[in-house]
């Protein structure tokens, strides 16, 4: 009796309850961390291809995917019962699905060709199998698997970057084009709109519209121009039953022999895998290709929210805690202001949407943008709204971080400032915030980690699927905080629940994952970084 | 050890130099016109230490935070280019007294002053004094060390920073003199640009009158300025009291009576928000007129 009343009042039991709640949670965060980062950077691992003969004399080629037991199928011969593994045998547009089970009982044999080729295409996922001839329009140039495979690579590199200078003329030329039409457009309807519109000006702004017509026609007839000189070699491929496809080499990405490289290659095909999805643009209904236009739009986003949030939360919070009368009223803003903070986030994206999208983007239209009415610029969702909605989300965190700051400057600061002839303004300025911008910038941190993983008021206020174009571009204004952008936590929805693919698209999901935890990551210890700095030089503050 | 003798001699210097003129200030806390009868004359007669112009008038002095009424009718003249300590027990309202010599409890919650104080004649309470001119003319010193978290340079060039000096020589020259002054220069003239929290606490708090005398004040408040410091920093200020003086007017707080008695040439005694009694700081000391003071000087309490 005697020992359990000391080892109650000894805490024993308290110290291991509270170490072990730690441990747990730091299990569930390493495990949750830790299948993320294995599934997401082993989907950059260059896998070998399997070729599986069947007893029924089928031939299968792909990637061992998975491999799992089969319920209840424990015999004499398998005490643990039989496995069916899940092989990529990608191919779709000759098999129809890309994903196949097999019953290992079923397999006569295994083998690894080491002249297996695996290719990326533009469209239709991979094509795992053998070129056979390379095609200068209906001629053949060569015959022969090995032969082929010498002499088609570099048709491809020229595809490369083809693809380059159409992309360009695209997006980057005729975009301008189109920009500068619109613009010349919007200026006729704006006079005609005001009635102002003169014969000269009409004309000349016709005229304008005209040559900028003929420019159009012009880069499309290069785009035609392009487009035919990369259709015009072609390859035979063909795959492990033994059914040709000819396709032309501008719809292949790129080309590789899994099974005969060695573990260098690998990692250097490794390494360019991840720079591509960083870089890169999705395709294949953001299924393959990269993610960069959502990791833009993310960290993008981010940014703006905080120019918005720091400087109105601050300013909030120091009204609040240096300026405002003390007494009931300051504590109900207090209060209201903790649990703004904790309003579910789609209220958050309606009311952005009502407020922000339609009242005041709505309006804005109507007085500056009247003449494209009425397609609506910002009154649609948009970098501009989400951002701010996400702002309004996370004032709360910052106003309360940062009242939290202010009442930590030392009261000796402050009256040393006006004991020297400062007033109240220029001692906030001067001495109290400075010593308080750490504390800011914990609110900055919460409000970023809040911020970054958003996605149902995003949904309301701007993200899409797909962007046409980066809010960041070389077209006057170059700022273009009215466009939709991507975002990686809504790519993560869209991608692993919204497609048509949702076993090829698994690997998307958990690289996507993966790099939102480490941009919110990288956010935070940039703001850590700023803030350690910070207290470094405000050490010792208090003597 | 040298430094310790060094402000002993110089204390016991300084009672001398106030033993030939004594003068006993009367302060009644029910006269209503105080000014009139503010200097009585000692039965000695002896020349005046208040010979010099007052620099600093506190007329019915009343003070509240709230309903708490902190001081009590207080009168006081305090001379020009002399060091006026205040002394007594904790919460006697002598720290209140001197943050409402530079408007400080101006921006206390629930601060209320009646009466008047008068620096150079002037009532500093009339509504249309700039608090923050007056803080310019009368500098603080505080109990808690509080250099900014900033520069040395930057510490001291404050002041006048605010004062839109914006010349760099001009503000290197203020620092200069300021430092000087506060007899810190030839510890920090190499790293004026290193923090100032690197400093020592007595360093610091030398920085501090630095800083304060960098916008030239006319008056120098001190609460309890050495009660965080070692006895050889202590001495350190002392010594610099005695050669500001010349060009200012200190009003010291202190706990410390050994303090008092050594820096100050008038002392005020106070008890509960009342001035009980204010005079040379040698007859407070060794004949004071009023029995509680002379328990408080003599340890029997406080």
């Amino acid at each position: 009796m005697k020992f359990f009343q000391q080892f109650f009042a000894s805490g024993t039991l308290f110290i291991w309850l509270a170490g072990g709640a730690l441990a747990c949670s730091l299990l569930l965060i390493g495990g949750l961390l830790t299948i993320i980062f294995i599934n997401g950077m082993g989907y950059f691992w260059p896998k070998d291809l399997v070729q599986l003969t069947l007893k029924n004399d089928t031939r299968v080629l792909g990637e061992i995917v998975d491999t799992q037991r089969i319920p209840e199928t424990a015999t004499a011969d398998f005490p643990d019962g039989q496995t069916r593994m899940q092989l990529k045998v990608g191919n779709r547009d000759v098999y129809g699905l890309d994903f196949r089970w097999v019953d290992e009982a079923d397999i006569a044999q295994r083998t690894w060709p080491q002249d297996v080729i695996a290719f990326e295409r533009r469209e239709w996922g991979n094509f795992y199998g053998w070129v056979t001839a390379v095609w200068d329009g209906d001629t053949p140039l060569v015959k022969g698997r090995d032969i082929a495979w010498n002499a088609w690579y570099p048709f491809l590199e020229q595809a490369e970057s083809l693809h380059r200078e159409i992309h360009h003329i695209e997006r980057d030329v005729i975009g301008a084009i189109n920009a500068d039409m619109e613009r010349a457009r919007l200026n006729l309807k704006t006079l005609e709109l005001k009635g102002k519109v003169s014969v000269d000006s009409a004309d000349s702004l016709q005229q304008d519209i005209q040559q900028r017509e003929l420019a159009y026609q012009e880069q499309v007839q290069r785009l035609v121009g392009l487009y035919e000189r990369l259709n015009r070699y072609r390859v035979t491929l063909i795959d492990v039953t033994g059914e040709e496809r000819i396709f032309p080499v501008g719809g292949l990405v790129k080309a590789w022999r899994p099974n005969a490289m060695r573990v260098w290659d690998k990692t250097l095909m490794y390494v360019e895998n991840i720079w591509n999805v960083l870089t890169d643009e999705p395709r294949e209904a953001n299924t393959e290709g990269g993610i960069f236009p959502a990791i833009f739009g993310t960290v993008m986003m981010v940014l703006v929210m905080s120019v918005a949030v720091v400087p109105f939360g601050v300013l909030a919070a120091v009204y609040l805690k240096e300026y405002a009368k003390q007494g009931l009223l300051t504590r109900m803003i207090r209060i209201a202001v903790n649990n703004l903070a904790g309003v579910p986030s789609i209220v958050f994206g309606v009311f952005g949407l009502g407020f922000f999208v339609y009242a005041v983007g709505g309006t804005i239209d109507q007085l500056l943008f009247s003449a494209s009415l009425p397609n609506p610029t910002f009154g649609t969702g948009g970098m501009l709204w989400a951002s701010l909605t996400l702002a309004l989300m996370t004032v709360p965190v910052v106003i309360v971080a940062t009242e939290e700051g202010l009442s930590a400057v030392p009261r000796e600061y402050r009256e040393g400032s006006l004991g020297l002839g400062a007033t109240k303004f220029e001692s906030l300025i001067r001495v109290v915030l400075p010593c308080a911008m750490p504390g800011i910038l914990t609110g900055l941190i919460l409000a970023v980690s809040r911020a970054t993983g958003e996605v149902a008021p995003l949904m309301l206020t701007g993200v899409v699927k797909l962007a046409p174009a980066l809010p960041v571009d070389s077209q006057f204004p170059f700022l273009h905080l009215d466009r939709k952008f991507m975002h990686l936590g809504f790519h993560i929805y869209d991608v692993g629940f919204q497609s048509p693919n949702v076993e090829a698209a698994k690997p998307m999901v958990y690289v996507t994952t993966l790099v939102l935890v480490l941009v919110v990551l990288l956010l935070n210890m940039t703001a850590i970084a700023l803030r350690t700095r910070m207290r470094k030089r405000y050490a010792g503050a208090s003597v | 050890m040298e430094i310790e003798k060094n402000f002993l001699d110089q204390s016991s210097a300084s009672v001398k130099t106030t033993d030939a003129k004594s003068l006993r200030l009367v302060v009644d806390t029910r006269q209503t016109n105080p000014m009139k009868k503010m200097f009585v004359e000692s039965e000695t007669a002896q020349p005046s230490l208040t010979d010099g112009p007052a620099k600093i008038v506190i007329r019915d002095m009343n003070f509240y935070y709230g309903n708490v009424q902190a001081l009590k009718c207080v009168n006081m003249t305090i001379p020009a280019n002399k060091v006026t300590a205040f002394i007594g027990p904790s919460g006697c309202g002598k720290s209140t007294l001197l943050r409402c010599l530079n408007r400080l409890n101006d921006l206390v919650d629930g601060a209320r002053v009646e009466g008047s104080i008068l620096l150079d004649e002037e009532n500093i309470y009339r509504p249309e004094v700039d608090a923050t001119d007056l803080r310019t003319r009368v500098g603080m010193v505080f109990q808690k060390i509080n250099p900014f978290p900033k520069t040395v340079w930057q510490n001291v060039a404050y002041g006048p920073q605010l004062q839109k000096i914006r010349k760099r020589a001009i503000l290197d020259d203020i620092v200069e003199t300021s430092l000087q002054g506060a007899g810190l220069w030839d510890e920090v003239k190499d790293r004026l640009h290193a923090s100032a929290l690197g400093l020592s606490g007595g360093q610091q708090q030398r920085l501090c009158i630095a800083r304060a005398l960098a916008v030239n004040p006319e008056v120098l408040l001190m609460d309890e300025p050495c009660s965080a410091l070692d006895p050889i920093s202590t001495g350190r200020i002392e010594e610099l009291l005695h050669t500001l003086k010349e060009r200012l007017t200190v009003v010291i707080v202190t706990h410390n009576m050994q303090q008092a008695a050594r820096v100050s040439d008038l002392t005020g005694f106070f008890l509960l928000g009342e001035l009980i009694e204010f005079d040379d700081t040698k007859k407070i000391f060794t004949n004071p007129g009023d029995s509680r003071t002379e328990d408080y000087v003599t340890g029997r309490f406080g």
